[in-house]
């Protein structure tokens, strides 16, 4: 369960990469921690830096990157000036990763039984038969049915949603601190999707890892994360808790997000979509980057970024819309539908809080 | 839509398409589907992976040869269809949208090329001039500009190449497509811009839509009526509306139910049906039968009096 621990600190991170046509600027100062045993999703639209932030953390960036400032904080370490050796340990039993697709992370050519045991060999020193066994123990946890019979056979002999459940089962079996999902389920069918979802938020419960979640899928964020960070050409612009990013989002980029996918209610003609393509990285805009497609930009939203402003202790957005001094605009329809809702939530709980005050004092007199 | 006096453009009854027949590995892809598509209608095709979608429509636009069956294209029969100018009109008249804007546009043809193939094989133009014209009005109409033209694939963005998709398949001047999870590849914000444009084509030039898709809440969004695969089997249609509020088959209801929603309340409290395949097993033999005007289940003559029973316990007026 979730705790106030933070196990992972990600400061003012920076990151470019070298091309031919110059230095994309991917990562423009993003800083966020995790707390052990939630679900922090990341957000945003493709392009926007969700996966090279991530391999950030595993310290597996790509070759041609540079890491233009910040610190990655993970038990008083900076994850950015390991060695390759604390880094090869880190990423076989403290942070683990799963991917979109499951053959990218499975040896065609080794039996499942032997690839799951594999990183308790290499990095708990567990002897072959008792890791055997152990990883048979972790193919049952994953819903691998007759696990027995199944722990010899190669990766290709299984069904997609399968592969998965064994990536997962690999990616856990060292009970890591972290795991970082990156379009975990995007591959899949809704009804195999549900079933691995479930059985991420099962294993979560058991072993209380912290999970990196990164989707576009907003029904699976609303379902798997606690709290939110909402990326926009190598920023975080908005973070929340699930119930603030979803009932009172104040950035308008989230806006735009929560309102371009259809619910199985949305009956109108047309669907919000954000207009225009997301901006160069090789030559990110002056201002807020968002600004060229907000249909609620303001003037110094071109000429100066805007900073976090706080919504509550939990929430922040760097829009200036939240200034004190900024117009008040009116936010799209289903916007205003779940901020209503918020406001009824918001209610609902206030009301408890006082009723089980009055009870308290009750019981005190 | 009214669906009485609705007017039939497609009528597929009995099709079935086996692949390997005969041999160890036989798959029965379609097996014995039967429905309707009428003129104007997006009709939405949903079902998990491997339940169908793609090969039905591939049979339908006679990508492949049916293993049985008939497919009705305004009245004329596609299948065996041996006059070569009809079968001519057919492939003008039906065009289809690949998943994946990535594989389905040649890499070494510039933009104008590939969206004239369909001018060019059906000599739709007159001159240079006029073939140049047509390609800047459809880049226009899907929303690129005539600069594009010379431009390669590989130079756009996945919603920018999936309009060149659909630019290539408007060319021709279709009246029916078949868009096989057009937008599955696209980011959130780029699929609202593909699915407004589709819906707003589709009231400009009158088109008929086989949407094929996994996103259950997009499928909702943009289809008049909707039908259930699974293992190649149709398991129930109706309009999306009653699909969605008032399934009636076991395998909708817990397909539905399995559909993430973008609100975190609902979403704590949604139970998942667990699905029981008891009124799919191959012991008796199944039809879709009409329970409630215009809402169909696969079932058999003993178990249409609990279809019958679900629909009126969920208030609806029984056929
Ligand atoms: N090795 C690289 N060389 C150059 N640019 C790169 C490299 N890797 C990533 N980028 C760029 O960094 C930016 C962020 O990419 P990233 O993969 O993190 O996006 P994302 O948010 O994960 O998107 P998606 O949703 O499509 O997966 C993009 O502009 C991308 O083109
Ligand atoms: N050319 C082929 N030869 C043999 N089997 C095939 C062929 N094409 C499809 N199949 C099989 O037919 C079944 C239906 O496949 P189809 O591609 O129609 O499913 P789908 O519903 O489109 O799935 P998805 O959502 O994954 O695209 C599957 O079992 C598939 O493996
Ligand atoms: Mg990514
Ligand atoms: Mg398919």
């Amino acid at each position: 369960m979730q705790s106030n621990e933070t196990i992972l600190a990600v400061n003012h991170l920076k990151i470019n990469f070298n091309t031919y046509a110059g230095k994309v600027k991917a990562i423009r100062d993003v800083s966020f921690d995790l707390k052990k045993g939630e679900t922090l999703a990341i957000v945003g639209e493709s392009g926007s830096g969700k996966t090279v932030t991530t391999r950030s953390i595993m310290g597996m960036l790509a070759n041609n990157a540079v890491v233009d400032g910040g610190n990655i904080q993970f038990h008083d370490k900076d994850v950015l000036k390991m060695s390759e050796r604390e880094l090869e340990n880190l990423r076989g039993a403290q942070i683990a990763q799963i991917f979109q697709d499951p053959m990218t992370s499975l040896d065609p050519t080794m039996r499942i039984g032997r690839q799951i045991a594999e990183p308790l060999m290499i990095h708990k020193g567990v002897k072959k038969e008792k890791a055997m066994a152990q990883a048979l123990e972790m193919m049952k946890l994953v819903g691998i049915t007759d696990a027995e019979n199944r722990i010899n056979d190669y990766p290709h002999q299984f069904s997609g949603g399968m592969r998965q459940r064994i990536v997962i089962a690999i990616a856990l079996i060292n009970y890591p601190e972290i795991l970082i999902a990156d379009e975990p389920t995007t591959a899949l069918d809704v009804t195999i999707q549900a079933q691995i979802l479930n059985l991420m938020r099962e294993l979560q419960d058991k072993i209380s890892t912290s999970i990196i979640f990164i989707t576009h899928d907003l029904g699976v964020v609303a379902g798997m994360a606690d709290r939110v960070a909402v990326m926009y050409a190598g920023k975080i612009v908005e973070y929340g808790t699930v119930d603030e990013i979803f009932y009172n989002p104040k950035h308008p980029y989230t806006w735009g997000l929560l309102s371009s996918m259809p619910t199985l209610d949305t009956n109108s003609a047309e669907l919000a979509s954000i207009p225009g393509t997301p901006p160069d990285l090789l030559d990110p805009p002056k201002g807020d980057a968002f600004a060229p497609r907000n249909p609620y930009a303001l003037k110094i939203d071109t000429e100066q970024e805007p900073p976090f402003f706080k919504v509550s202790d939990t929430h922040y957005a760097a829009t200036w819309l939240l200034h004190p001094d900024a117009p008040k605009v009116t936010p799209p329809d289903q916007i205003i539908k779940r901020q209503e809702k918020f406001a009824e939530m918001q209610k609902a709980a206030l009301a408890k809080a006082q009723h089980h005050q009055i009870e308290e004092e009750e019981e005190q007199q | 839509m009214e669906l009485d006096n609705a007017k039939k453009v497609l009528e597929v009854k009995h099709l079935k398409q086996y692949f390997n027949v005969g041999k160890r590995d036989e798959v029965k892809a379609v097996d014995d589907i039967s429905f309707d598509i009428y003129e104007g209608e997006t009709f939405g095709l949903v079902g998990e992976s491997g339940s169908g979608k793609t090969t039905t429509g591939r049979a339908i636009i006679h990508l492949y040869t049916p293993t049985s069956g008939s497919i009705k294209f305004n009245n004329q029969e596609i299948i065996g269809l041996k006059d070569h100018q009809k079968m001519q009109q057919f492939r003008r008249d039906m065009q289809m949208i690949f998943q994946d804007p990535y594989a389905s546009l040649n890499p070494r043809m510039k933009v104008k090329d590939i969206v004239a193939e369909g001018i060019d094989i059906n000599h739709l133009a007159k001159d240079d001039a006029d073939r140049s014209k047509q390609v800047a009005d459809l880049l226009a109409t899907v929303g690129l500009n005539r600069d594009h033209a010379s431009r390669y694939p590989h130079e756009f963005s996945g919603g920018q190449r999936q309009r060149i998709g659909i630019a290539r398949a408007l060319a021709v001047q279709p009246k029916f497509i078949i868009a096989d999870e057009p937008i599955s590849a696209l980011d959130v914000s780029i699929q609202a811009q593909v699915v407004n444009l589709l819906k707003q084509l589709q009231r400009e030039r009158k088109l008929t839509f086989l949407f094929i898709a996994h996103d259950l809440s997009m499928v909702k969004y943009i289809s008049d009526r909707i039908g259930v695969l699974h293992y190649g089997r149709m398991l129930e249609v109706g309009t999306s509306d009653e699909v969605y509020n008032h399934p009636l088959h076991d395998y909708t209801r817990s397909l539905l139910s399995a559909v993430p929603v973008p609100d975190p309340e609902y979403e704590r409290t949604r139970t998942q049906i667990k699905y029981d395949p008891k009124y799919e097993d191959g012991s008796k033999k199944r039809e879709l039968v009409e329970i409630v005007p215009h809402h169909f289940v696969q079932c058999s003559q003993d178990e249409i009096p609990m279809y019958q029973e679900r629909a009126k316990e969920m208030g609806l007026s029984v056929k």
